[in-house]
């Protein structure tokens, strides 16, 4: 085993470094401001800090090790399930009538809907200067 | 060969009952004792309840639910009066990591997002556990969102590593005994799963749930001295469990014996209709048998889990477990899993994407928290999301999202899966090959000290941590962490057996028989428990088994 841990040793020192190397991005790892206000808007979180952009460069930095393996014909794997039938049950109702339990653990509620303050399409909605035109209207989301 | 191992049995699932207390048994004695008559359910529930108290600090739990445990020992207790006990578990304490939902009881991820959210139902695992009788004793600490590998990430504060209190640890600890002050320089306790792990070690429950998506039961066990124990993806269900990775995550096993994890999984596994991806396979509940005779089996070592960043002293117990195997007449073998490099990436990309997903479900909307900014749905949500999660999960979020736009999906999320099918596929050829079990370290080192590990972000930390363990979950293979052996400064070390998919029992079954060779040493917690004394006499045997 001494002799099989050395020998790997030196094996394990070419891979291994190659793990945890810093890497050059390519195009130079920059995410523009575009793209910047577009992740704002689809993850509805806000960067707030140029650290946390430099978070996300470094993320992307790091993801392009993938492109270093040859994955030519090589299927996704998406669940390591994927030879199994998935089980589906049966379609009918075993539970429910606990509108009132789901219903405690909402902060604002009208009858049995849960309540949104109005309008959805604000392109600046990070910017509390812009209000919405139709302020009387509140949106309600069926249970 | 030089045989280095020794052959006292004086481990947890030993025997000498005799000089034990009730809190240092393991499980199965413990159920031993309660059917005996020799401690009553809510005794050992007053036990419990009072060392969790005393271990306060180390902020192993972050709701402790008193009235129920108690409450429910009584039922226990009744049960056990009429000869009708429910089976192993029943009056057993036991504590849930805090993204398991619990009835009921705060659910909270470590999250201002949910620090007040209750669910209304049980994840299938509480409810399993709390139908055979076990005592919950509360919701375990955690990284937030179980995003992270030291537990130092959560809302509600790091949890410190019992360990860091230890006799073995103080009488070795690099520092000047006169730098000692009210809270020397403690230890991590691993993560995500770091409050179970802490809480096991501890002796405040026998055993804990974790959860385990890319090592987050396995890496707080090895640190915290414990067994971690994650199964075959698909054996145990994961409804209530509040999604990291849905294509990963497992409900993890923390006992302080390989033995008791069995048990534990023979109460959880099975398929589940609320969980789809739960296999519809039978599963019978199994005593381990014992093994005799390793001459059949053939220990992998995978080549590449030899990093340079691996401390020496793990290298060379690690060295010295596969001599163990080697001498007891297993064959070892060297294997290559040539995709292992590539692992750590995989994961980060696949997992930031699901996290971009599974997070967007916290909206303020219908649970959990909410801002009060009312100009519009949207603003809303950004401002309740910007409140609820931390630096981590937010900056998780992003990359996810970036990773799934539409002009980078192919290029590295669908890239991720295909390096994903070839990392699986290097595990089903190394087992198609004849390797029966893989021995490799669990993590790269001891536990470090809580100042150190936060020198590193978050991400880097959990690149490097993560990187013996992750792989078994991409490929959805059961893993195991068995404490082996206490480092030079007093610390335990880990090391991680790994099995074919659904082996899990075989798996165990070899767990086990290592587990009896080594005797890992019990912790001293005398000064926190001071009706402890009697599990010391174990101190000087240990001693001599997987040292260098």
């Amino acid at each position: 085993m001494w002799a099989r841990v050395a020998r790997l040793g030196r094996w394990a020192l070419v891979g291994g470094h190659r793990a945890f190397a810093t890497e050059v991005c390519r195009g130079g790892g920059r995410v523009t401001a575009e793209v910047i206000a577009h992740l704002e808007r689809l993850a509805l979180v806000d960067f707030g800090s140029r650290e946390a952009v430099a978070r996300l460069e470094k993320a992307i930095a790091f993801a392009e090790r993938l492109h270093a393996v040859d994955t030519e014909r090589v299927e996704p794997l998406e669940s390591v399930l994927e030879d199994r039938c998935l089980y589906l049950r049966p379609d009918n109702v075993v539970e429910g009538n606990c509108v009132e339990e789901i219903l405690q653990n909402s902060h604002r509620v009208v009858e049995e809907y849960f309540v949104a303050p109005p309008g959805m399409c604000c392109a600046k909605y990070f910017n509390s200067e812009l209000r919405p035109e139709e302020e009387s209207w509140w949106c309600v989301k069926a249970l | 060969m030089t045989f280095l191992f020794s052959f006292f049995s004086l481990d947890h699932c030993g025997s000498r009952l005799g000089t034990k207390t009730m809190l240092g048994r393991s499980l199965r004695e413990v159920s031993a004792a309660l059917k005996q008559g020799q401690i009553t359910p809510t005794e050992l529930c007053q036990k419990c309840l009072s060392l969790i108290k005393k271990t306060k600090f180390l902020n192993a739990y972050i709701t402790v639910s008193e009235e129920v445990a108690l409450k429910q020992a009584e039922e226990s207790e009744r049960r056990y009066k009429k000869g009708h006990s429910l089976g192993n578990l029943d009056g057993i304490p036991v504590a849930i990591k805090d993204n398991f939902s619990t009835s009921g009881i705060k659910t909270t991820c470590a999250s201002n997002m949910l620090k007040d959210y209750i669910p209304p139902y049980n994840a299938t695992v509480v409810q399993k556990l709390l139908d055979q009788g076990a005592i919950l004793m509360g919701k375990t600490n955690l990284d937030e969102f179980a995003m992270g590998s030291g537990s130092t990430d959560g809302a509600f504060g790091p949890v410190k590593n019992p360990w860091s209190y230890s006799k073995q640890h103080k009488a070795k600890r690099k520092e000047k005994p006169h730098a000692e002050s009210e809270d020397p320089d403690w230890l991590i306790a691993g993560g995500s799963s770091g409050g179970s792990a802490a809480a096991v070690s501890a002796f405040t429950c026998f055993a804990a749930l974790g959860s385990d998506t890319g090592g987050s039961t396995r890496n707080p066990a090895a640190h915290c001295g414990v067994v971690g124990f994650k199964p075959s993806y698909g054996l145990v269900s994961r409804h209530g469990l509040i999604p990291l990775v849905n294509s990963m995550d497992v409900p993890g096993i923390l006992t302080r014996c390989v033995d008791d994890a069995a048990i534990v999984l023979g109460v959880l596994a099975g398929h589940d209709p609320k969980d789809s991806t739960t296999v519809q396979d039978p599963f019978k509940p199994f005593t381990l048998p014992t093994l005799t005779d390793v001459s059949k089996l053939r220990v992998g070592i995978p080549k590449e889990y030899l990093v340079p960043e691996l401390s020496r002293e793990v290298q060379s117990l690690w060295s010295k477990a596969a001599d163990l195997f080697e001498s007891e007449g297993a064959k070892v073998i060297e294997v290559s899993l040539p995709h292992t490099s590539y692992s750590i990436v995989c994961y980060h990309v696949l997992c930031t994407a699901e996290v971009a997903s599974n997070m967007a479900r916290f909206d303020g909307l219908e649970y959990g928290h909410r801002c009060n900014i009312d100009l519009s749905t949207e603003a809303m949500y950004a401002a309740t999301r910007r409140e609820g999660f931390n630096d981590v999960v937010r900056g998780r979020i992003l990359s996810g999202n970036y990773f799934l736009l539409k002009e980078n999906y192919e290029n590295y999320f669908v890239k991720a899966q295909k390096v994903r099918r070839l990392i699986a596929n290097d595990f089903v050829n190394v087992f198609n090959s004849g390797v029966d079990v893989l021995l490799t370290p669990t993590t790269l080192g001891e536990a470090v000290p809580y100042k150190e590990f936060i020198k590193e972000d978050n991400r880097t930390r959990s690149a490097q941590d993560d990187i013996f363990t992750q792989a078994a979950n991409m490929a959805g293979l059961p893993a195991v962490s068995v404490p082996v052996a206490l480092s030079n400064q007093g610390l335990p070390v880990g090391l991680q057996l790994i099995g074919p998919a659904f082996s899990d029992q075989q798996l165990l079954t070899v767990a086990r028989w290592f587990e009896k060779q080594i005797h890992f040493p019990v912790i001293q917690l005398q000064e926190i428990m001071d009706d402890f004394s009697s599990v010391s006499e174990n101190e000087k045997l240990p001693s001599i088994s997987l040292k260098q």
